[in-house]
């Protein structure tokens, strides 16, 4: 278990703020020397809830499933997706090992909060546990906490702002971007500022570096100071809802477009 | 810089890929996958877009307009939504000579609709294709009211894929009046 780290006023040995566990922040789990479990608190970790972040089922149909196997345990969805071909066999294991590693991966950039080891304690019996090799995962990690470190480095202000190259025809060329690289460039715009697209997509601070990172090392994106007051933007941008509110587009931009259009 | 938007949707195999290559001054970037082969979706087409395509025209210094093509199964709809975000209007692709789309294609532009108050025309792609429909007979097939622009076009050629762009701009046009 990782717990909330809670000042307690007096120092340690090493002359650091001692800290005491708080709330319960998150729990992984072992099991035969492989790591089979991870989970942070507060966050959906059912198997509905990973296929979904794998990109195996859509937001809607992650919902309806919800609703319609409320008390259904982990395992006997499993044979239910499997049975109904919404899923394979493969893709549940796979995305039980990813969502596990992406969340160990989270915590390995951890760097305060106290733990427990409690022993012989497992996730509930109806999870389905995915062992994984721990020695690629602790390279892995350590690879990743010194990429995450060179990313904040090279973009330590989130408040800075993208927009698009002024001819990126050659270097969009053979490129293939991800969802959630295309889920960033869909948000670019000298108005937003970095911290509002994550926001709005959802993305930690670390992800979002990372995808602004490669975008704008393939040269798609430039970073610039943003266009305009962060919070007029923030307002209209990351509520609630992710849907935008439509700008008022003034008739000479629509005749300006025909015009243009006309003459290809 | 100002930049405004353009939504191209519709079924699988509509062409809404090559309605954005059609017009497109760069080079479209294109998140198409291969079809497992097999599956009677393989039949029609080898790959398909997976996330979105996306083109640009210049307009000047000051304005560039992006076209988005939004992926056409059901699995990848997550994206519409995204992609449907700040849009200035949209075009609905239907295959003229796929009359069994035309039912999606109907559910798709009430999504669209859904999403935002926005203009948009209907192109009824493929009419170069010997079974393709009669555009007045799909406007009766999808029910798409009177007021609404269904427009024949054919997505391969960069002339009517621009008409129908001029009528969407038109439309715009007149619902700012």
């Amino acid at each position: 278990m990782i717990h909330e780290a809670v000042p307690t006023g007096e120092k340690d040995a090493m002359k650091n703020e001692k800290m005491a566990p708080g709330d319960k922040k998150a729990s992984i789990a072992f099991k035969a020397g492989k790591l089979v479990f991870a989970a942070l608190a507060g966050q959906k970790n059912d198997l509905a809830a990973m296929l979904n972040k794998a990109g195996k089922l859509s937001d809607q149909q992650t919902s309806i499933i919800r609703e319609r196997a409320k008390g259904t345990s982990d395992k006997a969805l499993a044979m239910r997706l499997i049975g109904a071909n919404y899923v394979s066999q493969s893709d549940i294991v796979n995305s039980i090992q990813q969502f596990t590693l992406d969340t160990v991966y989270n915590l390995m950039s951890w760097n305060i909060e106290p733990f427990r080891f409690e022993d012989n304690t497992l996730p509930p019996s109806d999870r389905i546990l995915v062992p994984i090799d721990l020695e690629n995962v602790i390279i892995e990690g350590a690879r990743r906490i010194r990429a995450d470190q060179e990313l904040i480095d090279y973009l330590p202000d989130l408040d800075m702002a993208l927009k698009f190259p002024e001819n990126p025809k050659e270097k969009f060329k053979g490129i293939h971007l991800g969802v959630e690289e295309w889920r960033v460039v869909s948000f670019v715009n000298p108005k937003n500022t970095i911290r509002q697209i994550a926001k709005a997509n959802n993305m930690s601070e670390l992800e979002i570096r990372r995808v602004v990172y490669g975008l704008e090392q393939a040269g798609l994106v430039m970073l610039v100071k943003p266009a305009a007051d962060p919070k007029a933007a923030s307002s209209r941008r990351a509520g609630s809802s992710r849907r935008k509110r439509q700008q008022p587009v003034q008739r000479d931009v629509v005749s300006k477009l025909i015009d243009k259009i006309k003459s290809i | 810089m100002q930049t405004v938007k353009m939504v191209v949707t519709g079924p699988f195999s509509s062409g809404k890929t090559e309605f954005i290559r059609s017009i497109s001054e760069i080079e479209v970037v294109s998140t198409e996958r291969g079809i497992a082969k097999g599956t009677a979706e393989s039949e029609e087409k080898e790959a398909t877009t997976v996330a979105m395509d996306f083109g640009r025209i210049t307009v000047d210094d000051d304005l560039v307009l992006y076209l988005f093509g939004t992926p056409g199964q059901r699995r990848f709809d997550f994206m519409w939504e995204i992609l449907a975000e700040g849009m200035l209007g949209f075009i609905v692709m239907v295959d003229s000579a796929k009359p069994e789309t035309f039912r999606e294609a109907k559910s798709i532009l009430e999504t669209f609709r859904a999403y935002a108050p926005t203009p948009y025309v209907v192109a009824a792609n493929k009419q170069d294709h010997p079974e393709a429909w009669d555009p007045e007979d799909m406007r009766i097939a999808l029910r798409i009211e009177p007021e609404v622009k269904l427009l024949p076009c054919v997505a391969t050629q960069r002339d009517s894929v621009r008409d129908v762009l001029l009528e969407l701009l038109y439309t715009i046009l007149e619902e700012m009046d």
